[in-house]
């Protein structure tokens, strides 16, 4: 049996060659890799077969509605950014059959659902995807009602984090305090070392089952150097955000400026496409359908992806709630940035960019945020003036 | 317990290039299953017996573009419980709706070598604008799957689950990487409705508008960002003309853009 010489909260590095023993010691202990690879210009995750799925020496190009892959001058391993997926697709799968029934005479018989547990390995999540994930246990693994089939993967999870060595043109974690620096949530966590020839990981160990993991590999104790350049290269990350958003009082100015007339221009640009809700790692919004085959016999219950965006989204009887593209923009921002406050304690985002990256027309929530903020600055000035106005003739 | 009637389905042909009907023949499978159930009584690509209406569900594929159908439609209505018209063409007018767009007589004299004998109608329209259409279902041609889960809400009395939504949902959901996005691609998925599966976008090509608008599109944003994409009016124009060309949010797109 191998002796444990690294225990949790301690510093490590790994060599960039033994990373591929990383992978070896996660599979024999049953996991299925999941991790960062290329697949249509963009990298996604995906379950890996080696090594060499991982996508060295390429990062990403981000603006608002695009995404460019290019290549790097070095062979890192994690060099890149969020891209299109993000891990809840695994976690909380897009389209999920809660269960099916079989007519039984007058009656029908419920049938039990195979929910075996994948025991996913993530590799590369980055700080902002640790709080998305703790946003999204908050909202399927607290309260009364629990998601088995979430809060089981979820429990099962082995995470592989990785600190930034750069931050996206979209990234803005520093505003929603997310990131860069990967601080819970996680069982290991790298930081890339790439100075001159030396390429290595500077590994902490966040579980007990992160630092049996790490046992299994060869590793040396970390220097305060090492540690140095780990913490060098997160500040740099921090200082480089491509967005950033201004969270003061902003749930108060929300809530201000439901009439504010940039909606309606946010209107004129949205498409209504969902493609900012389905992105973002932290919306948990599911509609459910019954489908019945031809002939009535069997039946069967699936959830699937939702979102605010959808007319069908907010239909009660007699209508839809928000029939115009105005009032969902404005729901889903409301939501993200507000009401999700007074719902859960915390923000619903993160600051990962996805939705302004995804965006089809490149609309930007940092951007709708800071017109409203400059217009109810304008119009609270205007209304003291008035104040000061009225006071003066009152007089 | 006694036997039920077995409900009549008929399907009737309009203009149309028997495509969605030939959707019906693919569900072969799932129409085995229920061969017992229920008793096709009209169905020309399938076979040319004929038994008697009423119907309990009448499929209409095929738009107008005649006199003498658009008397036959309501002769179709008047014999059908459920009228549900399937594809582009019965439900948008389809790509014969092109004609929509010109003038027909014109066509005709240029195409016909007896132009007196052809007779038919200005503009090719959906069957929704000469009776009461009960479902309308999408697609050019319609998905198969989507086709069962119709007859089956209506067989089952039960609400049909096609939504109304974006391409896009769709996509997303099957974790396919936006060809806009990440390739500059022009795609309609964000104007379309769902119910293909957002096949395009899986083979990377951008999304053509097969299954028509869907709810509260925003065509002229679109056009806008693929103006941005280098794709002139004219481009626009046509990618908005293909089979869903009258359809209102469509054809209104095209024609600001044609000023
Ligand atoms: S938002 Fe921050 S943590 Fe997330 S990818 Fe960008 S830099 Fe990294
Ligand atoms: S709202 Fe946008 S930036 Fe914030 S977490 Fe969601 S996708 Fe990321
Ligand atoms: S904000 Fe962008 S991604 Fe979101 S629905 Fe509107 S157009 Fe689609
Ligand atoms: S590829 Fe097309 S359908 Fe898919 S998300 Fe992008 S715009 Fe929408």
């Amino acid at each position: 049996m191998t002796k444990l010489t690294i225990n949790l909260g301690d510093k490590a590095t790994i060599k960039s060659s033994d990373i591929i023993l990383l992978f070896n010691a996660l599979r024999s202990a049953g996991y299925s890799v999941i991790g960062p690879t290329i697949r249509e210009g963009t990298i996604v995750y995906e379950e890996l077969t080696s090594i060499d799925d991982l996508p060295v020496g390429w990062t990403d190009e981000q603006e608002g509605g695009s995404y460019r892959l290019k290549k790097r001058s070095d062979n890192a391993f994690f060099g890149y950014n969020v891209g299109p997926h993000s891990w809840k697709k695994f976690l909380f799968p897009p389209s999920l059959r809660l269960w099916n029934a079989r007519k039984n005479g007058n009656n029908f018989q419920i049938l039990p659902e195979n929910n075996d547990t994948p025991k996913f390995a993530f590799i590369g999540v980055r700080a902002c995807e640790l709080h998305a994930m703790a946003v999204q246990d908050k909202v399927f693994m607290n309260g009364t009602y629990i998601d088995p089939v979430y809060k089981s993967r979820r429990e099962h999870a082995f995470i592989v984090a990785v600190n930034c060595g750069q931050a996206g043109n979209t990234c803005f974690c520093t505003s929603m305090k997310t990131g860069p620096k990967v601080t819970s949530g996680y069982d290991l966590s790298l930081t890339e070392i790439i100075q001159d020839e030396i390429h290595y990981f500077l590994v902490e160990v966040g579980s007990e089952i992160g630092a049996e993991i790490l046992n299994q590999i060869p590793h040396e104790s970390a220097e305060n150097k090492d540690i140095e350049s780990a913490d060098r290269i997160v500040e740099e990350t921090a200082k480089n955000m491509g967005r950033t958003l201004d969270t003061n009082n902003l749930k108060e100015l929300l809530y201000n400026n439901y009439d504010n007339p940039r909606w309606d221009d946010v209107a004129n640009r949205c498409l209504s496409c969902s493609n900012c809700t389905m992105v973002c790692p932290t919306c948990f919004c599911t509609t459910v359908e019954d489908v019945t085959d031809l002939k009535g016999e069997n039946s069967e219950r699936w959830r699937k992806w939702d979102s605010c965006f959808t007319v069908d989204f907010s239909y009660i009887h007699g209508g839809s709630i928000r029939s115009t593209v105005r009032s969902r923009y404005r729901q889903w921002l409301t939501h993200k940035l507000a009401t999700w406050i007074d719902q859960f304690g915390s923000s619903g985002c993160v600051g990962c960019g996805r939705c302004i990256t995804w965006c089809p027309v490149a609309i930007d929530l940092t951007e709708e945020v800071s017109i409203i903020r400059l217009s109810n600055n304008n119009s609270e000035s205007l209304s003291s003036d008035k104040s000061d106005f009225r006071e003066k003739h009152n007089h | 317990m006694s036997q039920k009637r077995k409900p009549k389905l008929a399907v009737w042909k309009f203009a149309s290039c028997d495509g969605c009907q030939l959707s019906l023949l693919d569900c072969e499978d799932e129409l085995l299953a229920i061969a017992g159930e229920i008793e096709i009584a009209n169905f020309p690509e399938a076979s040319r017996a004929v038994i008697k209406g009423p119907y309990d569900v009448s499929l209409v594929e095929g738009s107008i573009t005649t006199p003498h159908d658009a008397e036959r439609i309501h002769q179709v209505r008047r014999s059908s419980k459920f009228l549900i018209t399937i594809g582009a063409c019965a439900t948008a007018g389809g790509i014969q709706a092109l004609r929509n767009f010109k003038d027909v007589k014109e066509f005709i004299s240029v195409v016909y070598a007896v132009p007196e004998y052809i007779e038919t109608l200005n503009k090719s329209t959906p069957i929704s604008d000469h009776v009461s259409v009960d479902f309308e279902l999408r697609g050019c041609p319609i998905n198969k799957l989507q086709l069962v889960e119709v007859l089956s809400a209506f067989l089952n009395a039960r609400k049909p689950n096609i939504p109304p939504y974006s391409v896009c949902i769709e996509c997303k959901r099957r974790a396919t990487v936006c060809v806009m996005v990440a390739h500059g691609t022009p795609c309609l998925g964000p104007v379309t409705q769902a119910g293909c599966g957002a096949i395009c976008p899986s083979y990377n090509r951008g999304c053509y508008g097969c299954f028509g608008p869907k709810e509260t599109p925003n065509t002229s944003s679109l056009g806008d960002h693929w103006n941005k994409l280098s794709v002139d009016n004219d481009g626009i124009i046509r990618a908005f003309r293909g089979f869903n060309a009258y359809a209102d949010a469509f054809r209104k797109e095209s024609e600001i853009r044609e000023k």
